[in-house]
């Protein structure tokens, strides 16, 4: 018997991924970011990259050759290795840092939908801080108090990231909240954690993932600018760090355009395809709730 | 131990309205609505008893107060013969066990999102009534077949989306079965289904209460079927009973002219030939606007000067007949 | 001639999944003055059939067969402009749901007045006055015109719902399940006012419902449907004393006859089948305990039994319990 419950998950599963290629934006979007994925995980193994490898001086700022292919930065190092290896920081940094504001983000969300009144109050004005506090100055306090170590940054741009989660997953938490079978949760005496955890999640879940890709878009872009102005960890240097290496040696004035432009481009790349996937996401998740 | 599992006394349930923030600001009085005001009901074990009205009649937040899913303003609940303890925990857990109850709409009761397994399984689960795995299959199968769906294996790895709305409502029952509990309060169970499938769902009930001696409060505004399936009906009128008494006899000879009234123009499908039909002007009003004396006077046929001043009491003509009017 | 001659009319509609054959050669006719009531359960074609007779079907939907013919004119075939025309003036509809029906933005009356105005040509205050008048018909007080819609209840909503079906005096009115959702005594209030109304301005109407009992009390005729075909269609007595289709029999015993015995209602096992494959033969005969083996094969044409009283079936009414 379990057979007809594996069949019926390979059949949702199926069903979602056949949609899923319908949607064009989201296959541009999965495309890239798996590209870069691939390259992250990849990349280190076949492209050997020694951070430690300053050639010989008259390699600085060398611009592309056969040698190195995006050219050298103001250290003489490969660019495009030191590309490879910042995406898979720049990456993990984001996806980590977004696990963070969404766990967060979700259960202050559902809690305080659920439990309205003055848990409500409270954890809305919580959020109401977090929401209007200019999130940079603070990322940077935050950084400087902390220091630049990367579980610092990781934890940094976690914990200020969680506030529109909580918002939108407590007006969803409010209206879920009202549906019969939560009434009936109650009278069948569940608690009130088993109904937060086991009924309401898991109906706001497509909201929150939906909403987990565009989070992971702003993450990226959280860290990327952190390293950009400084507070970057210097021995795991990710695109923002490349880009702030490459403002703070000139690379500019020089006209180095390809240690300058690259980490850029990619930053770009990534947060539009995870703004692509989001998209896709929302649409497809959405007519099957209404269908539902 | 005492004959009935469920009496009520006096049960008055109101809300305080909210006209805006200004309002709650600068005015002293709160509007309320007194939703239940004043109710008087036993449940015998083993009796279904109908709780009939139409909307604003109170009938379903009487049903919520008793399985405390709504709280009570006033008055006393007791289940099984002694009052509910609300503030303790391992009463109401075990409470829950023993009082369920069936909703009004199938497409809302289910989680869309959990397997009918699941569903049905959930409240052995959630009250540790499981010990392993096997025998969440079993007991879940057990408690579908006897709702009707069978084979239960073929429903056991399906979504609530994936069935039909009376199927939905066997689910709902299982689900409510399972537990073997004491008392169900079974709210409008087939009001969103179609007339065909309605006998289905009845007589689970009435099998339910049969096999098992489950005693019933059904709500709803059909007084047909009320008389079909139950032994004593009462029926509300913006918050109070007018009239209680069994079914027989309330569809046969009722006394209060709201009875009366909703009896006469009761549709039925056949050609109506001569039947004169009570029916009765304007609408019910708000409960946050109770007419003075007797709720009913603004719209009753034989109204008296009498009926604007003091409000009937509910009693007993008869042995099991009761009846609030001041003209009976 | 008859008012309104609706001929083997078939409306499909187009979806993803396939074409839904919701009404599929459905055939009836009303007279002046008359009603008739179009009695079925969800999914059987009833509701597709009054919008189609008033062309108001959603994109998906369309006419592939059939005539309607209002006064002579064949409405198939009129142009979306001649069909503007007809509608409300000729032909309107009481929605089901009336909250739905009201734009709760724009007072009542004025809401009443648009409908007088874009087919009359009359003044503004003409026009006025007219829907107070039309309040009044319903039993609700002139003044409410200028109220918005949440400030009515249900039941006067759809007193104002069937003010606006009646503002341009139409020959037909439609009513999708007028009643459903309201309380029993606002039910009988509105029935008796639509049975009132109907006689005084001598309007024919077309009741749609799946409450039988409610059609018992307003219809002249009634076309039992099921799976977008019509099983059996007559005068309401004869089609309710003397049910020749089981599926009409099954349904009348669905209902609790509070005046008769106290019998537990029937159920009719299965469910209605899907209508972009429907089964071959008799539509019904899966679930028909009548069913021979013939009622698998070959569909049932209409058949007169008696005057008034025809029926779509083998067994030609000799089905017995």
């Amino acid at each position: 018997m379990e057979n007809i419950q594996k069949e019926a998950r390979k059949r949702k599963v199926k069903n979602f991924l056949n949609t899923f290629k319908g949607s064009k934006m989201g296959m541009t979007g999965a495309i890239i970011l798996g590209i870069f994925i691939i390259v992250a995980v990849i990349g280190p193994i076949v492209y050997k990259y020694d951070p430690m490898d300053f050639g010989s001086g008259a390699d600085v700022f060398n611009p592309p050759s056969m040698k190195h292919l995006l050219g050298t930065d103001d250290m003489g190092r490969d660019v495009l290795g030191a590309l490879m290896a910042g995406s898979g920081i720049s990456l993990t940094v984001g996806i980590l840092a977004t696990i963070i504001s969404m766990i967060l983000g979700a259960t202050i969300g559902v809690v305080s939908g659920y439990y309205g009144g003055k848990i409500d109050a409270f954890l809305m004005r919580l959020t109401d801080v977090f929401l209007v506090l200019p999130w940079l100055p603070l990322m940077l306090v935050l950084a400087a108090i902390l220091g630049s170590s990367i579980w610092n940054i990781i934890l940094v741009i976690g914990l200020t990231g969680w506030a529109s989660t909580a918002r939108v997953v407590r007006a969803q938490t409010l209206s879920i909240k009202e549906r019969q079978f939560i009434e009936r949760a109650k009278a069948i005496g569940a608690s009130s954690g088993h109904i937060m955890f086991k009924h309401i999640l898991p109906n706001v879940f497509p909201l929150i993932f939906a909403n987990t890709i565009l989070v992971s878009a702003e993450a990226i872009l959280s860290e990327t600018t952190l390293s950009f102005l400084g507070m970057g960890d210097s021995l795991h240097p990710s695109w923002g760090m490349m880009l702030h290496y490459a403002f703070e040696s000139g690379a500019a004035s020089i006209g180095a355009y390809w240690f300058l432009l690259p980490p850029g481009i990619c930053v770009i790349l990534v947060v539009l395809s995870f703004t692509f996937l989001g998209y896709a996401f929302d649409e497809l998740l959405n007519p099957k709730l209404k269908g539902r | 131990m005492s004959e009935n599992i469920v009496e009520v006394n006096n049960l008055k349930v109101y809300f305080e309205m909210s006209d805006g923030l200004f309002s709650n600001i600068f005015s002293k009085d709160k509007k309320v609505t007194k939703a239940v005001d004043g109710v008087d009901l036993s449940i015998k074990k083993g009796e279904i008893v109908s709780l009939v009205g139409e909307s604003g009649s109170g009938k379903t937040t009487t049903g919520r107060a008793i399985l405390q899913l709504v709280e009570k303003t006033e008055g006393e609940i007791l289940f099984d013969g002694k009052p509910i303890e609300v503030n303790d925990k391992n009463y109401m857990k075990k409470f829950r066990q023993r009082a369920q109850m069936i909703f009004q709409d199938p497409y809302q009761a289910l989680n869309p999102r959990d397997m009918i397994i699941d569903i049905v399984a959930e409240p052995l689960e959630v009250n540790g009534l499981i010990s392993y795995e096997k025998e969440k299959k079993e007991k879940v199968i057990e408690a579908l077949e006897w709702a009707g769906l069978k084979p239960a294996e073929d429903y056991l790895y399906r979504y609530p989306h994936e069935l039909s709305g009376g199927q939905r409502q066997r689910v709902a029952i299982a689900g409510a079965i399972i537990l073997n509990p004491d008392f169900i309060v079974a709210d409008e169970p087939v009001s969103m289904l179609d007339a065909s499938i309605r006998a289905g769902i009845l007589k689970l009930m009435v099998k339910s209460r049969d096999e098992k001696g489950i005693s019933y409060l059904f709500i709803t505004h059909d007084l047909s079927l009320a008389w079909l399936i139950s032994d004593r009906i009462a029926i509300m009128y913006l918050g109070r009973i007018v009239e209680m008494g069994s079914s027989e006899l309330i569809v046969g000879s009722c006394l209060h002219p709201y009875s009366k009234a909703l009896i006469s123009v009761l549709p039925f499908p056949r050609v109506r030939k001569n039947k004169t039909r009570t029916i009765l002007q304007g609408e019910t009003p708000s409960a946050a606007n109770i007419p003075s004396g007797c709720r009913f006077h603004p719209r009753c046929p034989i109204a008296q000067e009498i009926c604007k001043e003091k409000e009937p009491v509910l009693k007993g003509i008869d042995k099991d007949h009761f009846v609030a009017c001041h003209f009976v | 001639m008859s008012l309104l001659e609706v001929k083997n009319l078939k409306t499909y509609f187009h979806i993803k999944a396939g074409v839904v054959k919701a009404v599929d050669g459905v055939s009836f006719t009303l007279d002046e003055g008359k009603a008739i009531g179009l009695v079925g359960e969800s999914g059987c074609g009833k509701t597709t059939t009054a919008l189609s007779i008033m062309k108001l079907l959603p994109p998906e939907g369309r006419i592939e067969g059939g005539e309607i013919l209002f006064d002579g004119v064949n409405l198939v075939n009129e142009s979306d402009e001649e069909i503007r025309k007809k509608r409300w003036k000729d032909i309107s509809l009481i929605f089901q749901g009336a909250m739905n029906a009201f734009n709760p933005v724009i007072r009542v009356g004025e809401q009443i007045i648009e409908a007088i105005r874009i087919h009359e040509d009359v003044s503004y205050d003409e026009a006025r006055k007219r829907a107070g008048e039309l309040f009044e018909l319903v039993e609700i007080k002139k003044d409410l015109i200028d109220r918005y819609p949440h400030e009515f209840s249900g039941g006067m909503k759809q007193r104002a719902m069937i003010a606006m079906a009646l503002a341009c005096n139409p020959k037909l009115v439609i009513g999708d399940e007028p009643t459903t959702a309201l309380d029993v005594m606002i039910q009988a209030q509105i029935l008796d006012l639509l049975e009132r109304l109907r006689k005084e301005m001598k309007m024919s109407m077309i009741l749609i419902t799946h409450d039988l009992s409610v059609m018992a009390e307003t219809c002249d005729y009634v076309a039992v449907m099921y799976a977008g075909k019509i099983m059996e269609i007559g005068k309401v007595e004869k089609v309710l004393e003397n049910p020749l289709h089981p599926y009409t029999d099954k349904l009348i015993k669905a209902f609790p006859d509070i005046h008769g015995e106290k019998v537990m209602v029937e159920s009719i096992p299965g469910v209605p089948p899907n209508l972009i494959d429907p089964p071959s033969g008799c539509r019904f005969h899966d679930r028909c305990h009548c069913a021979m083996e013939i009622c698998k094969i070959k569909e049932p044409e209409i058949i007169q039994i008696e005057d008034d009283h025809k029926v779509a079936c083998h067994l030609r009414g000799n089905c017995h319990e």
